[in-house]
């Protein structure tokens, strides 16, 4: 940092993660009976060529260009997310907009980043931290426009994403953190809800709660009433879910109701990363893997074959890059003078946390199976092209942060 | 620009580290959990993961006669199995391999049954599977989850049908017998025997399946088969000689009469060793290798002839004139008469007892004669009287004694229990205390009545007489059981008294057209009578008569004309004495002369005999 010019740590960081993506994924395509995922590592080299030459174009936009688009850019995201609700493709879920049987992509990628653009726009308009829920009503529904569109794919993992991008610019933004608490409040009532004691003792807590940290009294009583109506809420919303779903939720608790289903994923990634032990088996090595034990070894699952490969070893290294990439966004982060900018970059660093957290924990049953990818690993051009363009935008704010420090000192 | 106040973004910053920190360490703590503490149990977890084990069904040991030749052997054959991996996959690769193989939809529910209450073994679909099918199963086999093929011993039965009854065959392990644990180190799909001497030995004959470790892909395709290193070798079970000639089992079939039903046993006498038992008519024992289809079953099991029947030691006759020896032994043994003893009433036709006549077989009378000219002539009015003189009581105590009331013990599954009367009290159960007479003695005394015995049972009887000792051994083709053995408690010239009279009845008497030039065969013949149709007939004989080495027993059903039991019988007599070259046409055949009197009554009214008859 003290010497001049471009931080070189942000992409040294990506390039390295990009590379072993491609690694791992090459690897998740050698298996003994040959399937399509053979060939797809060449498929995500030319997203990755893409992505560079997508993050080379924004890197060029300033941040200000940036701030005056992002209405747009939002709001072209949400129709394609609309677009995507009526004439998705996709099996399970409508999460794909194709041409004439043609995949383009998946507008839910974008949405993310548009939501972030957004939000950082949106939080910084007025110079100073939400004072209450009502002021950071306006940020909640920016979040919940795609967020409910999402949901109605289903895309549940995405829809989390959302969740943790919201909260996330609320937390930089400097909302009070009982208030952040607060509004967090509702989630957890939904997901204790289905157990009776364990949301009695939650309601309980959250009373407690409200009458020591004192906000406006209408508040604390709406974040209250808002907690018991999703309490309620929730067993008819759990009736709601398709067996699949509840299968997942229920799996993640117990992978042995139904070893054969559902509960396969966890069971076979569990053995397949257990067995890999401290060193791994080796580089395209991996029973389990080659024998097609593993469900989805190319998105979903991918991190399963770092984990029966590389071993313990293999997870200590690839989660230390992407902490260290996620610790550098952060840094950018808080060094930039830039309110707009530092809300985007911390933005990015919430979404790709994210998907690291949720899908890395998948993977050793500690989450339930949501079915987002791992980013630079987990094969797929829209998520490729998003992270590529979010590195290439946080670059560019890293720059910024420069050259302001160059001119303002 | 407060509220970005470096202060303020410092303090969230340390507070983003903290959260990320803890979540980072949660996760690393999950894969130090599993990779570091839990590495051996998930390594031993992925090996059985992909790693099946097949049974390699053990080879069943030989079955021999007492010369090496080889009376069920095995034959490579190729058998069709499945790994199931779930129900849907298992159900789909069954279909498949349906309309290659022609499998019925019975088969694939009960194959379906079998797995769900087995999931993890390998279900055998099909055993004894052609070239034709294999090749075109090999040919779908990517598709097909889960598929095995290997080759499997293949049960063959070189004498086929001629050693069927005695050598038995084997049946695929049933869901019942499974369940019930009965059989030993069993799993689904086991061969085990199903008659004969494979049901008899089967645990000494199964041996003892190996295992061989597959490698498996997530759907059950065999990927690779694992080292030699890793195999367990089947062990092949145990040979079993028996006792039996197949060369004389061979010569009995030829000779039994064409389309005859019916049965032949020989054995030693010293030895109780079966030489030849052989039931007609008889069944391939190869059409039940690979599983039988089941209207073939269903035509067998259900036939009028009852192919599967082994008359030798299932089915139950009355014992007729052969058992005229019983009477003669229990006389000599209680000194009630010797062989010149002579009866108060001779014998014209027949006698009358109270105030019914008793006829003999031959209208024209016997005349004043000895025990031993009624043997020789089957008089049944002299055997009439000498069963008055034993009495009832000592009659039935005397069959008793003789064994008549327990099975031969021939180690064979399914021998019948004979019937016969251990006292008079079963006389009592059936027609009431005063409901019969004494002509229940006259009818037990020639043999007919309440009295069936199968032919080994006889043939062990007829040992009996044969032996100086009096006493027979257990017939067996293999080990014989720790029966008690029976003795007749004769001395040894009471002994060879009765034989010489049983060598006059070929030599003179009823049995005269069996005669053999060059040797000494003793027998009786004899006519059991038949409810249902033409009576039997029956021949029990042995020789040389000084030192029998043979006695062999045979009837055959509804031989009432143009029987040919005798000459059967000393013919296969001569054929074990002398030799398979002997000439055949030596041996002229014979009608029974002694054909039984008509049945006689035992109830004090006729009436009441027809209407018993009638409804037993």
């Amino acid at each position: 940092m003290e010497q001049r010019g471009l931080d070189k740590t942000l992409p040294i960081f990506a390039v390295v993660l990009i590379a072993a993506g491609l690694g791992v994924l090459y690897s998740a395509g050698q298996t003994d009976v040959p399937t399509a995922v053979a060939d797809l590592w060449r498929r995500q080299l030319v997203w990755v060529g893409l992505g560079v030459v997508a993050a080379a174009i924004v890197f060029r936009l300033s941040p200000r260009l940036l701030d005056w688009l992002a209405p747009t850019v939002y709001t072209v995201s949400i129709l394609l997310l609309l677009v995507t609700l009526v004439f998705g493709v996709g099996a399970g879920t409508k999460s794909w907009i194709a041409i004439g049987g043609f995949r383009l992509g998946q507008p839910a990628e974008l949405a993310k980043l548009a939501t972030i653009l957004m939000l950082a726009r949106l939080l910084t308009v007025r110079r100073r931290p939400p004072r209450d829920i009502w002021e950071a009503m306006p940020a909640g529904l920016v979040v919940a426009v795609p967020f409910v569109l999402v949901s109605l794919q289903p895309d549940l993992g995405s829809a989390i994403v959302f969740i943790a991008i919201l909260f996330g610019a609320l937390f930089w933004v400097g909302l009070k953190l009982s208030l952040l608490l607060l509004l967090m409040s509702p989630l957890v009532s939904l997901m204790l809800a289905f157990s009776t004691w364990s949301w009695g003792a939650w309601i309980v807590f959250l009373t407690l709660f409200v009458i020591f940290t004192r906000p406006y009294l209408l508040e604390g009583l709406v974040i209250w009433l808002i907690n018991a109506a999703m309490g309620i809420m929730a067993l008819g919303l759990w009736q709601q879910l398709q067996p699949y779903q509840q299968n997942r939720l229920l799996s993640f608790l117990n992978p042995e109701i139904d070893p054969r289903a559902t509960g396969w994923h966890i069971i076979q990634s569990k053995i397949a990363i257990g067995s890999g032990g401290l060193i791994g088996k080796g580089f395209t090595e991996g029973t389990q893997k080659r024998l097609a034990f593993l469900p989805a070894q190319h998105t979903d699952f991918i991190y399963s074959v770092v984990g029966e490969e590389f071993g313990f070893i293999g997870v200590l290294g690839t989660l230390g890059l992407f902490a260290g990439l996620i610790w550098t966004l952060v840094r950018i982060a808080g060094r930039v003078a830039d309110p707009f900018s530092s809300m985007l970059v911390f933005g990015i660093a919430s979404m790709l946390l994210t998907h690291v957290v949720v899908n890395v924990g998948m993977t050793v049953g500690v989450m339930p199976i949501t079915g987002i990818p791992l980013p630079f690993f987990s094969y797929g051009g829209s998520f490729m092209l998003t992270c590529c363009v979010a590195i290439g935008l946080a670059w560019r704010v890293s720059r910024e942060s420069y050259g302001a420090a160059y001119s303002s000192g | 620009m407060t509220w970005f106040h470096p202060h303020d973004v410092a303090r969230r910053m340390e507070l983003g580290r903290l959260t990320a920190i803890a979540v980072f360490g949660v996760l690393l703590f999950a894969f130090f959990r599993l990779q570091v503490l839990g590495a051996e149990r998930f390594e031993t977890e992925s090996r059985e993961n992909r790693l099946r084990s097949l049974p390699l069904p053990a080879p069943r040991g030989l079955i021999m006669d007492r010369s090496g030749n080889v009376l069920a052997e095995n034959v490579p054959g190729y058998s069709i199995a499945v790994l199931p991996s779930d129900p849907d996959s298992l159900r789909g690769a069954l279909q498949q391999i349906a309309m290659l193989t022609g499998l019925d939809s019975l088969r694939i529910e009960a194959l379906l049954r079998r797995y769900r209450s087995s999931p993890h073994e390998p279900l055998v679909v099909r055993r004894d599977a052609s070239f034709e099918v294999i090749s075109a199963l090999e040919e779908s086999r990517v598709t097909i989850p889960g598929l095995v093929i290997q080759s499997e011993p293949k049960r063959r039965y070189p004498y086929g049908e001629i050693a069927a009854h005695v050598v038995g065959y084997v049946g695929e392990i049933t869901e019942e017998e499974l369940a019930s644990n009965r059989i030993a180190n069993a799993r689904g799909g086991t061969l085990v025997g199903r008659d004969g001497l494979e049901r008899q030995y089967d645990e000494r004959l199964r041996g003892e399946d190996g295992w061989r470790f597959i490698e498996v892909d997530a759907m059950g395709r065999t990927v690779r088969e694992m080292g030699d290193a890793s195999k367990l070798v089947p062990e092949q079970g145990d040979t079993v000689v028996t006792s039996l000639d197949i060369g004389l089992q061979q010569f009995v079939a030829e000779i039994f009469p064409e389309g005859r039903r019916g049965s032949v046993v020989a054995m030693d006498p010293r030895t109780g060793e079966v030489l030849a038992l052989y039931s007609a008519p008889s069944f391939d024992p190869d059409l039940f290798v690979g599983g039988m289809a089941p209207e073939l079953w269903q035509a067998l099991s259900q036939a009028e002839d009852q192919p599967l029947f082994n008359r030798a030691i299932e089915g139950r006759y009355p014992p007729a004139s052969p058992w005229k020896l019983a009477v003669a032994a229990s006389a000599l043994r209680r000194g009630v008469a010797t062989m010149e003893t002579r009866m108060e009433t001779p014998c014209s036709g027949g006698m009358l007892y109270g105030n019914r006549y008793f006829r003999c077989w031959d209208e024209r009378g016997h005349g004043d004669i000895t025990l031993r000219e009624a043997i020789q002539h089957s008089c049944d009015v002299y055997f009439y009287q000498l069963g008055l003189r034993i009495s009832l009581d000592g009659l039935l105590r005397d069959g008793v004694s003789m064994g008549f009331t327990e099975r031969s013990g021939i180690d064979l599954p399914d021998e019948s229990t004979p019937l016969f009367p251990a006292t008079t009290a079963y006389y009592d159960r059936r027609y009431g205390p005063r409901g019969w007479t004494s002509g229940v003695t006259l009818n037990l005394a020639i043999g007919q009545g309440e009295n069936t015995q199968s032919v080994i049972n006889m043939v062990k009887f007829y040992a009996m007489l044969a032996n100086n000792s009096g006493v027979a051994p257990v017939p067996r083709l293999v080990n014989a059981s720790a029966t008690e053995p029976h003795s007749l408690e004769l001395t040894t010239d009471q002994l060879e008294e009765l034989r010489d009279a049983l060598f006059l009845v070929v030599e003179r008497g009823t049995a005269v057209g069996a005669r053999v030039e060059e040797l000494q065969i003793a027998g009786k013949t004899g006519t059991a009578q038949n409810p249902q149709g033409p009576e039997h007939g029956w021949f029990i004989g042995f020789a040389p008569v000084e030192q029998p080495e043979i006695v062999v027993g045979a009837i055959v059903e509804f031989a009432e004309h143009g029987s040919n039991v005798a000459p059967l019988v000393t013919r296969v007599i001569r054929r074990h004495l002398v030799g398979p070259d002997s000439d055949r046409d030596q041996v002229r055949l014979v009608l029974p002369a002694d054909s039984a009197p008509g049945p006689v009554p035992i109830l004090p009214d006729s009436s009441q005999l027809r209407r018993t008859r009638g409804t037993g």
